[in-house]
């Protein structure tokens, strides 16, 4: 059975923490052969990383505690291996990068050095570790290569950060690399191009891939086999078309139906009168635009998605209509009236009916405040809304309404999960019955399961309380299923604008064509096509931006 | 940086101004120096002189822009019970300060830096806990006490340390061994905590992950980053110094410019107390600037 390249055995770990014993994964076996990409797919808190981490021996005993197993690899055990032992195969034969590249490179150090440290802690002499490092930089696309190894982590763009920790792990032409949520935090372009360096180099090498996902899309764009996890176990294992298309187990097919960007697309209906209207807004930082000349209606019970890129001025738009931040020009008329020239009173006034659910409600909800005191504290400020008689039955309303139970009011925001947190900010913007809720990237961080919950709650909390939604996402299947009409924007500009159908199913712009084409989906067919629909356009209209 | 360094430099420098504002009005506000310098039965011509000679009876105006103008030049006056110039009295108790100081923060610096790390690699272990009630002792010690038990354990009883005054090395033993005592306590506190943060830290998880050695991963990795927020408070700790370290200087009659400040307060010698102010504030803005250069050099993020 030493075939493989990498085999995992009834691996079990457990955590001890202040609240017992946790056990992380169970009796958990797979394996990876060179050149082959395997998925490890699962839900935060399903154990998808930990095989990654007893690998590396990046698990600290105690509190963890590796209670039975194998992990074979070169006929070895390394769980029996000593730590001298293993530090020689990290970054030499088996490395690994991470999700968040900020925070995973050293914000003191040049990038360069960090790329040869790899090399130079396997004794590779300093002068041909650099000169590792500038080939392996110039390899993985980084501009300018030479003076880039002498500029910090924070110089770089997100995904230029990923590429770097590509280089570093690939220095020394390791024999497998674990890529933990290598793309999540990135724009989808920009997920895009770095999975299909991941597969280049990966035909270069030969090294067997091990991708840990969230993402459906990712193992459908990537994968030749992946294993499905639930709870510290694997519930699943198969090829993505397998897996897509004859999913077995019943958290997999919850999984797959949870996907977005596969129900019914919205029709706008027209006619209407917009209740906002948006013309020239602009807001410039010294000579750079951040928002060039917006305009746009949005009309009652409207929802309105705002996709681009990151730094495409999305959020901007939401900040400038809220007056959070001042406009450099342009004007915001809601209901006949510019927002942008309202007095700070009349504006205080106005923002019960303008609300903002927010990407991480972990740092929006105050933890030292009761969920009752959270949802309350609207009613504190504008106290013309309801008596405080009322308040009681009414946040034990909005709870329900928003999926929780009545007596969750008095507990803090630490004891929910992230899901509940953001149920609770929307309770909260409901509190103020407003009639357009600005969502910045409200289901961005949540799992797919969770996220499927929360926009059926927002589509149900449309339909009934005919609230207009200003949607901003990067993810545009969530888009897709859930927005009337669609505003792309691209450096400060949107670039086109239109119904979701006119948006997905004929775009106009090359822009919004590469944008849909780097999107992933959970279909492996589907991948197929929008792979060939991405190396069309690369041929078409060069390289992606 | 060079623009940051500026920016610093100028607000340094508005502080500085109010500093020199403030201590012209409030020497003036303790009385009419005529009372205060001649004797009590010194006749109405005596004191007219006196103001006289030293422009006290001009405008406020004219006086401030006067001092302002001696100021520039560095002109502080003589000493009048040393009947020196008052900058050359200064100086000469600021470099033992400046001695006692660096030498202080040096060891301070060091013997935080090194405990603080090993007990954050040990946390909960005997060591920590060991270090951690040192660190809450020292912090919390009154150096006025730990000074004249000292005295009495080292110098009285066993004899073997001078008790006051300046001479030898072992002058310098006690009153060194004093003033270390609270910023080590205070200083390995921030060490530890910074260091515990940085180990857990996502690149120390790359590093690992890399095959980089525990060493390095610890001296090279680890500890630049935990530094940035240590060297604010090794700053504050030598400013308080540079300050004349007041009890201790005077409890072991050691020549500085805390003792220097006493003695002229006690003895009316605004000249000199006038130039100390100065002198000292002077000294902790050159050492705030070095301070902002050292953070710069070990974070390159405030650089850019």
């Amino acid at each position: 059975m030493a075939d493989h390249l990498l085999e995992v055995r009834d691996l079990s770990v457990r955590f001890h923490t202040a609240h017992g014993v946790v056990n992380a994964v169970n009796g958990i076996s797979w394996h990876l052969d060179r050149g082959e990409t395997l998925g490890i797919l699962g839900e935060s808190g399903s154990g998808k990383s930990v095989s990654a981490s007893a690998i590396m021996n990046l698990i600290d005993t105690p509190p963890g505690e590796i209670t039975s197993g194998q992990i074979l690899f070169d006929g070895q055990d390394l769980l029996k291996a000593t730590d001298e032992e293993r530090r020689r195969l990290n970054g030499k034969r088996i490395s690994m990068i991470f999700q968040d590249p900020l925070g995973h490179l050293n914000p003191v150090y040049p990038v360069g050095w960090q790329i040869a440290e790899t090399a130079m802690a396997h004794g590779v002499s300093k002068t041909d570790a650099y000169d590792r490092a500038l080939q392996l930089m110039q390899r993985v696309g980084i501009p300018d290569a030479k003076t880039a190894m002498h500029k910090y982590p924070h110089q770089f763009s997100g995904g230029q950060r990923q590429r770097l920790m590509i280089a570093m792990a690939l220095v020394l032409k390791p024999d497998i690399l674990i890529a933990d949520e290598p793309t999540t935090a990135l724009d989808v372009t920009v997920q895009a191009e770095v999975l299909s360096l991941l597969e280049e180099l990966q035909e270069e090498t030969g090294m067997g891939l091990l991708l840990i996902t969230h993402d459906l899309g990712v193992v459908a764009e990537a994968c030749d086999r992946a294993v499905v996890m639930e709870g510290g176990r694997i519930v699943e294992s198969g090829t993505p078309r397998d897996l897509y298309h004859n999913a077995q187990h019943p958290y997999t097919q919850k999984l797959l139906a949870a996907a977005p960007g596969k129900g019914e697309m919205r029709s706008a209906e027209n006619g209407r009168q917009p209740i906002l209207e948006v013309r020239g807004l602009t807001k410039s930082y010294g000579s750079f635009d951040a928002l060039r000349g917006a305009e746009f209606d949005l009309h009652a019970g409207e929802t309105l998605a705002v996709v681009g890129e990151s730094g495409s001025g999305k959020s901007t738009i939401a900040r400038l209509m809220l007056r959070l931040e001042a406009a450099s020009a342009g004007s915001v008329t809601w209901k006949g009236e510019d927002i942008l020239k309202k007095s700070p009173r009349d504006m205080a006034k106005l923002r019960r009916q303008l609300q903002m659910v927010f990407q991480d409600p972990t740092q929006s909800l105050n933890p030292h405040m009761s969920i009752y005191d959270i949802i309350s504290e609207a009613w504190v400020i504008h106290p013309d809304i309801l008596p405080k008689a009322k308040w009681r039955a009414r946040v034990a309303e909005l709870l329900e309404q928003v999926g929780l139970l009545p007596e969750h009011a008095l507990r803090y925001p630490h004891q929910f999960s992230g899901g509940q947190r953001q149920r609770i900010a929307i309770a909260r913007a409901l509190a103020l019955e407003p009639e357009l809720i600005i969502c910045d990237e409200a289901v961005s961080a949540l799992d797919v399961s969770i996220q499927a919950q929360v926009i059926a709650l927002l589509g149900e909390l449309r339909d009934r309380l005919g609230i207009a939604f200003i949607f901003i996402a990067h993810d545009l299947p969530v888009v897709r299923d859930f927005a009337d009409r669609v505003l792309v924007m691209q450096r400060g500009r949107i670039v086109e604008q239109g119904t979701v159908r006119q948006i997905f199913e004929a775009p106009r712009e090359a822009y919004t064509q590469r944008l849909l084409a780097a999107g992933l989906d959970a279909d492996p067919d589907v991948q197929a096509e929008r792979r060939a629909a991405r190396q069309h356009l690369t041929q078409t209209t060069g390289a992606p931006a | 940086m060079r623009s940051m360094l500026g920016k610093r430099a100028l607000s340094s420098f508005v502080s500085l101004f109010v500093l020199i504002v403030l201590v012209f009005f409030l020497s003036r506000l303790t009385g009419d120096p005529a009372t205060l310098y001649l004797p009590v039965d010194a006749s109405d011509e005596m004191r007219n002189n006196f103001r006289e000679i030293h422009g006290l009876n001009d405008p406020v105006l004219t006086q401030f822009g006067r001092y302002l103008v001696d100021l520039v030049q560095l002109d502080f006056g003589d000493s009048l019970r040393k009947a020196r110039p008052a900058l050359e009295v200064v100086l000469e108790a600021f470099v033992w300060t400046l001695w006692l100081a660096l030498i202080t923060m040096l060891l301070v610096t060091v013997a935080a830096i090194v405990v603080g790390s090993i007990a954050a690699f040990n946390v909960g272990k005997p060591f920590d806990r060991f270090a951690s009630v040192l660190s809450l002792i020292g912090a919390s010690a009154p150096d006025f006490w730990i000074a004249i038990v000292g005295i009495v354990v080292f110098s009285v009883s066993f004899g073997w340390l001078p008790t006051s005054g300046t001479g030898t090395i072992w002058h310098w033993v006690l009153p060194i061994s004093v003033l270390f005592i609270r910023p080590f306590g205070l200083i390995l506190q921030i060490v530890r905590g910074s260091m515990i943060t940085a180990l857990g830290a996502a690149y120390v998880k790359t590093a690992r992950a890399k095959g980089v050695r525990n060493r390095p991963i610890i001296f090279v990795h680890t500890l630049r980053n935990a530094m940035l927020p240590v060297i604010t408070v090794i700053g504050d700790q030598a400013a308080a110094l540079l300050n004349g370290a007041v009890v201790v200087e005077t409890i072991f009659g050691f020549p500085g410019v805390g003792k220097l400040m006493i003695d002229s307060i006690l003895q009316r010698d605004f000249n000199v107390i006038l130039a100390s102010i100065m002198v000292t504030a002077i000294a902790i803005f050159i050492m705030n600037i070095l301070i902002d250069i050292a953070y710069a050099l070990l974070d390159p993020r405030i650089r850019s």
